[in-house]
């Protein structure tokens, strides 16, 4: 039993930073890959505030989402100046950026070998070091990411956002500064994926720099769940982490297997852009 | 009085001059039309006037208030607003929501908390139902055909209550029962005391509308003044009709 908890925990941790990404890229149509670099910013600040300098859990969390904001407000204006293409490219560069900081600073991030020994979250001096326990965590700080998600999309807010994904040119005439919107929308996108390294960090217990190239990663969820759909991006998260799982139930070799998964999900994006290019639940074209 | 003027507006674009040296007079609450033959800087005025883009010299007086530059989320603190050459809807979206993203909250932190209420639905109704696609709310912007489309662009300017509006030939393309029900719209809106300035190749439509004339050719003003005047001097129609 344990084994599926496992599995549905990281589903349910990757969902977070998925929803963020629905919200930025399935939303307003900016290319995001930076979504892997907040989850390394609250992934860090766990591991750096909570496991070297014994600050609760979620007092570490909550630095790393307010860190995350604050790097995505000043990385947000920067990239608002560039469009489509541009801002992919602006995105990737702050992820190398940020790959390398990591990597490198070697006293503070561990470097390559990383952080091990990441404390569990505690509350009122209970663990939750059991994989059942750290599930329902996850799956209540899920929800309330997808109620804030939820919550916006459906305030006038969450139609503008449309608007822009759909002709940010033509919004500016109705008086909306749209670079406004877009800075919130990838402030708080980027600081779920925040709160999901933070879950990622308690719940892994070591963290290294490896997992922040893997951006490809979200952009197949949100594509195979659907853009622009909240019910998609979590539907995604599950598709894409449960996937590579059937290799462990057909018996593939396991030194192959890891190499299989990318190829998995090329297929599946392949295979859904014939069939279905809105993505399983998608309802919008972007 | 006028209520939007241009002084020796220029816009070039690496060299070419799509307008140059424009100084005209829009007067308030009359049809404007804007003529002249295809490249002659018509759109690029629009696009000048409306912020879309900038003018290399020159400036844009709007309600008394002279500018250099507008930027287009201005353009609803002048009182303006505009259509495109191509329509732009908001394609996967409703037509009720296409029209209350011109009804709701401008700020982006108060329209998080700010849900479309029962005034807002009121009044798009009102707006529907003048142009005829109440019937249409609940379906996307990309089902309507192309005279709908029209109709609800038309209908997300009477929602935005300007004082000032550009049309960039809103009766391109559409049947004729279409060109009669738009022009209707383009009255009863003069009749409300707003400023329209029309774009239009169709000369009889000029005639039935317009209260004003302005002719480009070549990104320079040619004439203006009265319709039935300016289209009957022989170098308007040299350069527009090829007569």
């Amino acid at each position: 039993m344990d084994y599926f908890f496992q599995i549905f925990t990281l589903a349910v941790i990757y969902a977070i930073p998925t929803i963020g990404l629905n919200l930025i890229m399935g939303r307003t149509k900016m290319l995001s890959l930076a979504q892997t670099s907040f989850l390394g910013v609250g992934a860090y600040a766990v591991a750096i505030f909570s496991g070297h300098f014994h600050i609760n859990f979620f007092i570490a969390a909550l630095l790393g989402i307010a860190l995350s904001a604050v790097i995505s407000f000043f990385l947000g204006i920067i990239l608002s100046k560039l469009s489509e293409d541009y801002y992919f490219l602006g995105t990737l560069g702050f992820v190398m950026i940020f790959y390398n900081i990591v990597r490198n600073w070697d006293s503070f991030t561990g470097g390559a070998y990383g952080i091990a020994g990441i404390p569990r979250p505690e509350i009122f001096g209970f663990y939750i070091n059991t994989v059942f326990f750290y599930f329902i965590f996850s799956l209540i700080v899920c929800g309330l990411v997808y109620w804030i998600a939820l919550f916006l999309e459906k305030s006038s807010f969450g139609r503008v956002l449309n608007a822009i994904r759909d002709d940010e040119e033509a919004l500016k005439i109705f008086g909306y500064k749209t670079h406004h919107y877009k800075l919130i929308v990838f402030v708080i996108g980027s600081s779920m994926a925040s709160i999901a390294g933070s879950l990622f960090a308690g719940y892994i217990t070591y963290i290294d720099p490896g997992p922040l190239f893997v951006s490809v990663l979200f952009w197949a969820m949100i594509i195979i769940g659907g853009l622009g759909s909240l019910r998609g991006a979590v539907l995604g998260a599950i598709i894409v982490t449960l996937l590579p799982e059937i290799f462990r139930f057909i018996g593939f070799p396991a030194a192959i297997a890891g190499d299989m998964r990318g190829l998995l999900y090329g297929l599946a994006i392949v295979l859904l852009m014939l069939v279905r290019p809105k993505g399983i639940l998608g309802n919008y074209k972007v | 009085m006028n209520i939007l003027e241009t002084k020796k507006l220029e816009k070039d674009y690496g060299g070419v001059r799509a307008v140059h040296n424009l100084s005209i007079e829009i007067p308030e609450g009359r049809i404007t039309g804007l003529i002249g033959p295809n490249g002659s800087g018509k759109t690029t005025l629009i696009n000048l006037l409306s912020g879309f883009s900038s003018p290399t010299h020159g400036t844009v007086t709007i309600s008394g208030s002279e500018r250099k530059t507008i930027l287009p989320w201005e353009n609803p603190i002048y009182g303006l607003t505009r259509t495109f050459q191509q329509i732009r809807l908001f394609e996967q979206m409703s037509v009720l929501d296409n029209l209350l993203v011109t009804l709701t909250e401008r700020s982006p932190f108060a329209s998080i908390f700010e849900r479309h209420g029962k005034l807002h639905l009121i009044r798009a109704g009102e707006i529907l139902k003048k142009v005829g696609l109440e019937e249409k709310k609940n379906i996307f912007a990309e089902n309507l055909s192309y005279g709908q489309r029209k109709l609800l662009e038309i209908a997300r300017i009477m929602a935005m209550n300007a004082s000032i509006i550009l049309l960039d030939e809103p009766f391109a393309g559409l049947f004729p029962e279409m060109v009669n029900q738009i022009a209707a719209l383009i009255k009863e809106m003069r009749r409300e005391g707003k400023t329209i300035v029309l774009v239009e190749h169709n000369m009889a439509i000029i005639r039935e509308l317009c209260d004003h004339l302005v002719v480009m050719d070549a990104g320079e003003l040619l004439a203006e003044g009265k319709p039935e005047e300016i289209l009957s001097r022989p170098e308007v129609l040299e350069a527009y009709l090829g007569e």
